[in-house]
């Protein structure tokens, strides 16, 4: 078999292959597209503690989440549908350039306030979404992803049983002052309102939920502090 | 494989050395336990039973797919660059199973994110292509894809089975484990969970399977 033989058969093969691909892509895309938004729905609504399937995610997510806004980290409001706002490509911006979605919930006449975090884990990116009381300090339900932490060790943050251990805690002391809840290692000492037992052999996926509830929440504080106030 | 014996007219299709392709590499000349190939797939995702099986129904896929397209082609391809032809046929294969796992089952995708895409490297898929695929017809080389696969699925799902049961006390996520062992002071055992488990099971299931095929005993 000649080289030009070699070369025509390998330039072919690529050619095949890119088109092929890129056909599946194109056609799969709108489907994919689809079952991220619904994803992007469940994940919210966990935070405030409403299960949804699939099926019923739509509806349940027009009913409850009654207004959604983007503020920045002055806590002023912006222009724009917080939905489509992906936080992936605000944690690069500066503080200030930054476009900070907020979901607001009213179920059954009590009102939460929804706000996505993201940071990194052991292998890769980790986000999730923090449901706060309107006290503006208590955490009502958390829900965290993972894109590729260990199985069985970091990707226990996705878990219930993790994430229910963030019910109740705060993020201000009792004096007002910014505090957000830890991750420890071991277990959290009994009663301590700003720290939850970390996971066994997934140390660094718990300092990754640290940091990023730490630098996600600190980003809102005027915000919230504004909340409160008003 | 029950088709095997369903009509006399297939007869040809499963014919004793077809079958052979599918069952030598459950048994005697399975890629895992024998051939020891493959071995650090079976470390990284055979925590939980569920992720294995997923994984093992892709490769099944991926691999049956491959042998056939690669078997197809196999009087075409320059011999000079038949790994690359081969490489690129499973990668492809592999990123059309993600694209679909993400726009049909998106949870199960979810789970296996990284997973899938490790099926490319894994060494069985491009042993059997350079070892059978080239050399053989296409529905031989497809018995050839499906049963080492299998072969691989069952040591899968066998490793699977056990971290899962014994690292966490459940099957495919439901409990399984009753609440009186755990009065009693029975716990799951969190070292089950980490890869070195894996290698260990691994190894007691090449024991057994020698204890029980003393033949494989003085091949190695």
């Amino acid at each position: 078999m000649t080289n030009r033989y070699v070369f025509l058969y390998a330039s072919a093969m690529v050619v095949v292959v890119a088109l092929l691909l890129s056909g599946a892509a194109t056609l799969l895309r709108p489907l994919q597209e689809r079952n991220m938004r619904i994803e992007k729905m469940q994940n919210i609504l966990a935070a405030v503690n409403i299960p949804a399937t699939r099926a019923e995610v739509e509806n349940l997510f027009d009913q409850y989440i009654t207004t959604t806004k983007i503020v920045n980290h002055l806590g002023e409001e912006l222009e724009g549908d917080a939905f489509e706002v992906e936080l992936q490509d605000e944690i690069r911006k500066d503080l200030a350039d930054r476009q900070l979605p907020v979901f607001i919930a009213d179920i059954d006449g009590e009102v939460f306030y929804i706000v996505p975090i993201r940071g990194t884990g052991l292998w890769g990116p980790i986000w999730g979404y923090v449901g706060l009381e309107s006290d503006m300090a208590t955490i009502a339900g958390a829900n965290f992803d993972h894109a590729s932490e260990t199985p069985g060790l970091g990707a226990e943050i996705a878990d219930r049983a993790f994430q229910d251990q963030f019910k109740g805690k705060r993020i201000f002391d009792e004096a007002g002052n910014f505090h957000p809840v830890r991750v420890v290692k071991g277990r959290a000492p009994a009663g301590d309102l700003h720290a939850v037992d970390g996971i066994t052999g997934g140390t660094i996926t718990s300092n990754g939920v640290t940091n990023m509830l730490r630098d996600g929440l600190e980003a809102y504080k005027l915000y919230f502090e504004k909340i409160k106030t008003s | 494989m029950s088709e095997n014996n369903t009509s006399k007219q297939k007869e040809p299709l499963f014919s004793h050395r077809n079958q052979r392709l599918l069952s030598n590499p459950l048994g005697k000349d399975n890629p895992i336990t024998v051939q020891v190939l493959g071995i650090c797939s079976v470390l990284a995702i055979t925590v939980q039973l569920r992720t294995s099986l997923v994984m093992a129904i892709s490769v099944v896929a991926v691999m049956g797919l491959a042998n056939v397209i690669i078997s197809v082609l196999r009087k075409t391809i320059p011999p000079r660059i038949r790994i690359i032809v081969q490489l690129t046929v499973i990668a492809s294969l592999v990123i059309l199973v993600d694209q679909l796992l993400k726009a049909y089952i998106y949870d199960v995708s979810r789970q296996l994110s990284v997973f899938v895409g490790l099926i490319i490297t894994n060494c069985i898929i491009m042993g059997r292509l350079e070892a059978f695929a080239l050399n053989n017809k296409p529905w031989p080389s497809f018995l050839d894809g499906v049963g080492n696969a299998a072969g691989y699925g069952v040591v899968l799902l066998t490793v699977g089975f056990f971290r899962e049961l014994l690292g966490s006390g459940t099957l495919l996520g439901y409990p399984v484990i009753p609440n009186f062992l755990y009065d009693l002071g029975y716990e799951n055992n969190g070292f089950m969970i980490l890869p070195p488990m894996a290698l260990i099971t691994v190894g007691i299931i090449i024991w057994v399977h020698r204890h029980r095929d003393r033949n494989l005993v003085d091949i190695s």
